[in-house]
Formats: structure tokens, sequence, C-alpha cells
């Protein structure tokens, strides 16, 4: 799947994206994030305040509970700052 | 005959590019004599924020699912209040004080309704749209963080 990071997420992690392929037993955003988080020292640093970080499937708010099974795009950013 | 319906055109866009503001009203009400009020919302770069003076402000977006979060907003807008022309225009890019940010349009026969949508749909884009702030002072840069007051104005939508 792909993934995508913005704002200060992506500053922290070095890329804006990559293509990850994490094991089957991650099922659920916050179950990517740990494991994103314990591949290395830089996404452990990116994700160190995982309830911070807001994440979308497929162009869509989703919860941290949020199934990933099927999803072709997954974004992880900070709270939003617009407008 | 049928009296005809009334339409709700919608325009979402994020540029680069200045908007001008009149020239969106007259694309919004041309050739329509239904509409009795548009209400124009312009957000623009401020000098100053908590007393830090701002040199500039780079805005970041996450193309297709900030036009994808944006109409969705629109489209409820346009469910919750009877509105006949929506407009939103985000810029993106680095700003100095002074220049303009967002624009947000909405028509209605009465006034009412287009203010209402109005703030809808910038309480909306604050804290829902996937735009980022980055600020550039003197003590350096860095990105903007969200406030909770920005939360508590978008979540009064939700109560009944």
């Amino acid at each position: 799947m792909k993934v995508k990071y913005f704002a200060w997420v992506r500053e922290r992690v070095g890329k804006a994206e990559e293509t990850i392929e994490p094991p089957p037993t991650v099922r659920t955003v916050a179950e990517l994030i740990a494991w994103l988080s314990s591949q290395s020292e830089t996404y452990a640093y990116a994700f160190e305040k995982p309830k911070v970080i807001r994440a979308a499937i497929d162009h869509a708010h989703v919860k941290s509970d949020a199934a990933i099974t099927g999803a072709r795009e997954i974004a992880f950013f900070p709270p939003m700052t617009g407008g | 005959m049928t009296p005809p319906v009334a339409t709700c055109p919608v325009t979402v866009r994020i540029q680069e590019d200045d908007f001008d503001i009149a020239r969106e009203i007259a694309l919004l009400t041309k050739s329509r004599t239904d509409i009795g009020a548009v209400v124009s919302f312009s957000g623009i770069c401020r000098a100053d924020e908590d007393s830090a003076n701002i040199a500039a402000l780079t805005l970041e977006h996450y193309p297709g699912m900030a036009e994808e979060e944006i109409k969705r907003h629109v489209d409820e807008a346009i469910s919750r209040w009877p509105l006949n022309g929506v407009t939103a225009i985000h810029r993106v890019g680095r700003f100095m004080p002074g220049e303009n940010i967002v624009l947000v349009l909405t028509a209605s026969q009465h006034r009412q309704a287009a203010f209402q949508a109005a703030e809808f749909l910038m309480d909306y884009l604050k804290t829902s749209a996937p735009f980022w702030k980055k600020e550039e002072s003197a003590t350096g840069t860095g990105w903007v963080e969200a406030q909770a007051r920005d939360d508590e104005a978008a979540a009064r939508w939700t109560k009944s």
C-alpha cells in the first residue's frame, strides 16, 4: 500500500510518500503506526505521540481503530490548520 | 409551465494564484434572478500571531483529498440550507501578510442561509480540510498548532 505523510510528520519521516508491505498481523491504523515505529528511530520519532497523529484512508478521515484492509493509500498528518 | 428548479452550482478550487472576489461573485450570480443574498468570507494572512511577527506563511495541502473533503462539506451545507450556489477557493504556497488565503461564497434567496452556510464551511475548512500552515518569523519557522477553539466552533454544527 502507498503511504503519504504531510506537514511535520513528512519532515520527521524524511519523505512525502512510500510503498510499504506490513505483515498481515497489522490490521488497523493504530497497529500500522506501532509497526512503522518499530522499524526505525526515524519513524519512532515521527509517531512518538500517536494520539496527535491524524490518518486518512483513500482520502477520507479515519480513526485509529479503522481497518487498513484493502486500503490503496493511507496518509498520516498532524491536526489540520487551513482556512 | 413548471417553475425553474433552483440549482446550486458548486465551485471548489485549490490554486497558487490569487482570486478576485468581485469576479467570483459575478460568476456565481451571472444570469440568476433567484439569488437574493451572497455572503463572502475571505481569510487573509495576518502579520501578527500570538504577539510574534509573521514574515510569511506557507500552506501545504493533500492534493486530491483536500478537494474531496471540501466538496463533502459543501454537499452537507447544501443538504442543510437552501443554497443557490457555493464557491470555495483555497490557496497553497507561500504568502506574505495581507495576501488572500481562502475564499468562501454562499448564495441563497435569503441572508440567513448564506451567513450560516458560510460559517459552517469555514469552521470545517479549518478543522477538517487537509491543509497545514507553517509560519516564518524572526525567531525561526514552525508549524502552526491546531486551536481548540476551532474544533469547538466546528463541533457546534453537530449539536441538535
